[in-house]
């Protein structure tokens, strides 16, 4: 018995070595990183190829899943749950306006492809605004990621309520007045 | 024994299985990826027992309360293998799909709606040291996953190519999100009190001192009320309402795919329940029986009200449902948070 044990424990030893000198614990990293990344960029693809508005604004939301699971796979995982909570509502609703601003009877056609002016427009605010990420991607100096973040919600609090506490009102003040705006536009111009 | 209820009774098991494992395979992380699939087969476990229990359960409750039998012929006297019987049924029914619908949506949704239910169970404290994703913005991640709901809804309500389903999936968005705002207000509170985000980080405060229920009656009675509402029940079930849109935006589908969203309402009253129990009612916390035993026996009473709940109250209009959300619910949770905000610096400052 003891036998067999020790010979199950050399092989699993042996085998879980040989792996990690292969590098599979990188490769597996790697390979959740690409499946993550595969699932926005794709679904980023697909948003702007799908005839249907109702499909390019549901991989909308696989995309902005995907970039959320990747802030999650870096350890950001107070950036992820805004990413869900806020993105995937919005798309909600955003696929609400779109079913109610468009005749059921086209629907297969209501996300239509324009003419070659368009495309080409298209493609070179496209490429100038990969141009621009990848040079600013590039130049900036990334540190290297301390060993754990730890609790990035506490962190970002004490921040946004210290130093940065200018900017956070003023955004918030932001969104009251677009509230504000938006209620006064669904309730008529003469009843306000 | 005492070292069991130290530590409580799931850590402890898990620990002793663990050891086994390390004897069997003598390596740790083979060890520690064979426990993180017993961890998330335990808690499919739960929810797939949890839909098969409460569908007997709720018909059960719903008999005794309108002074019926309820089920009784199949497996005894108390019908006690109807579940089975049921899901016989369903495995065997045709799988209609509707003429017109929109396909690739239409199937997926039964299956994305069952995701973030799932996903959430990832975050409950079963019991002291047996939360499956202890992780530290626990509340707020959680939060963020149960509120993918609403788009599985939509997209059935949208695909199915049906004016009662289509009326259902726009309902299901007012409803989810105008609700959620102040659930999320609701336990801001609580984590304010707790100074944490950590779901064992609350339960170890009331666990210390007393349930949140008595600190934040508020805050339970808006989060009760928003929770039915988030799970699609009476009074709230307009998303569904049989005597108006027929099912909602779950109408056109039959069989195992109609089960699936059963499945998904029966795992989110669980774990609306759950939380309730966390949040509120000190999770596994209490005196003499294990911490398991109690974190069951409060969960399964909240299931049992939500279900009482559900059989004793009509159904409120759209418009009354909407205006409570955002004329009531909220602006009582906001002043909620006030107050706390309040009492928290008064505390500190005696």
């Amino acid at each position: 018995m003891n036998d067999l044990l020790s010979l199950v424990h050399s092989l699993v030893n042996g085998g879980m070595d040989m792996a990690v000198e292969m590098g599979a614990p990188d490769l597996i990293l790697a390979g959740i990183f690409y499946a993550l990344a595969g699932v926005a960029v794709l679904s980023a693809v697909g948003v702007v190829l799908c005839r249907n508005v109702v499909h390019s604004a549901l991989l909308l939301t696989a995309s902005f899943i995907g970039t959320g699971c990747l802030y999650i796979y870096l350890d950001a995982d107070f950036m992820g749950a805004v990413q869900f909570l806020v993105y995937g509502g919005a798309v909600a609703i955003l696929i609400v306006m779109a079913l109610m601003l468009t005749r059921r009877d086209d629907m297969d056609h209501s996300n239509p492809s324009r003419g070659l002016f368009h495309q080409v427009g298209a493609a070179v605010v496209a490429g100038g605004f990969l141009l621009t990420m990848g040079l600013a991607a590039l130049l900036s100096p990334f540190r290297e990621a301390p060993a754990s973040p730890g609790d990035s919600a506490a962190g970002l609090a004490d921040l946004m309520l210290t130093k940065y506490v200018l900017p956070f009102e003023v955004a918030a003040i932001l969104l009251l007045i677009a509230m504000i705006g938006a209620i006064i536009l669904a309730k008529g111009a003469d009843e306000a | 024994m005492n070292a069991m209820l130290e530590n409580g009774v799931v850590a402890t098991v898990a620990g002793v299985l663990r050891e086994y494992l390390m004897l069997l395979f003598g390596n740790q992380f083979l060890t520690d990826l064979i426990m993180k699939f017993i961890g998330i087969g335990a808690v499919i476990g739960v929810i797939l027992s949890a839909a098969i229990v409460f569908t007997y359960a709720e018909r059960k409750v719903c008999a005794f309360i309108q002074v019926r039998l309820g089920p009784n012929r199949v497996g005894g006297r108390f019908g006690l293998l109807q579940p089975f019987a049921d899901m016989l049924k369903l495995m065997s029914k045709e799988d209609i799909i509707p003429a017109g619908c929109d396909r690739v949506v239409w199937a997926l949704s039964p299956m994305l709606l069952f995701v973030p239910s799932a996903l959430a169970y990832a975050f409950f404290p079963f019991d002291k040291g047996a939360v499956f994703a202890d992780v530290n913005v626990g509340v707020f991640l959680l939060i963020a996953i149960s509120s993918q709901a609403v788009l599985p809804f939509l997209m059935g309500g949208y695909a199915s190519n049906s004016k009662y389903a289509m009326i259902g999936g726009m309902r299901t968005v007012a409803q989810m999100l105008s609700y959620e705002a102040p659930m999320v207000f609701s336990l801001l509170g609580i984590v304010m009190l707790t100074g944490s985000l950590k779901m064992s980080d609350i339960v170890a405060v009331q666990a210390d001192n007393v349930w949140f229920v008595l600190l934040q009656p508020v805050a339970f009675v808006i989060f009760v009320i928003t929770a039915t509402a988030e799970t699609n029940r009476t009074p709230f079930d307009l998303v569904e309402g049989e005597s108006e849109i027929v099912a909602g935006a779950f109408a056109e589908y039959s069989g195992m795919r109609w089960a699936l969203f059963f499945l998904a309402e029966y795992a989110n009253l669980l774990a609306v329940s759950i939380l309730t129990t966390t949040f509120f009612l000190g999770g596994w916390s209490g005196p003499v029986l294990p911490g398991v035993v109690w974190f069951w026996l409060k969960a399964l009473f909240m299931v049992f009200f939500f279900m009482w709940l559900r059989w004793t109250l009509p159904r409120t209009r759209i418009d009354q449902m909407l205006s409570l959300s955002w004329k009531v619910l909220l602006p009582l949770a906001l002043a909620n948070v006030m107050c706390t905000g309040i009492g928290v610096y008064i505390y500190r400052w005696l």
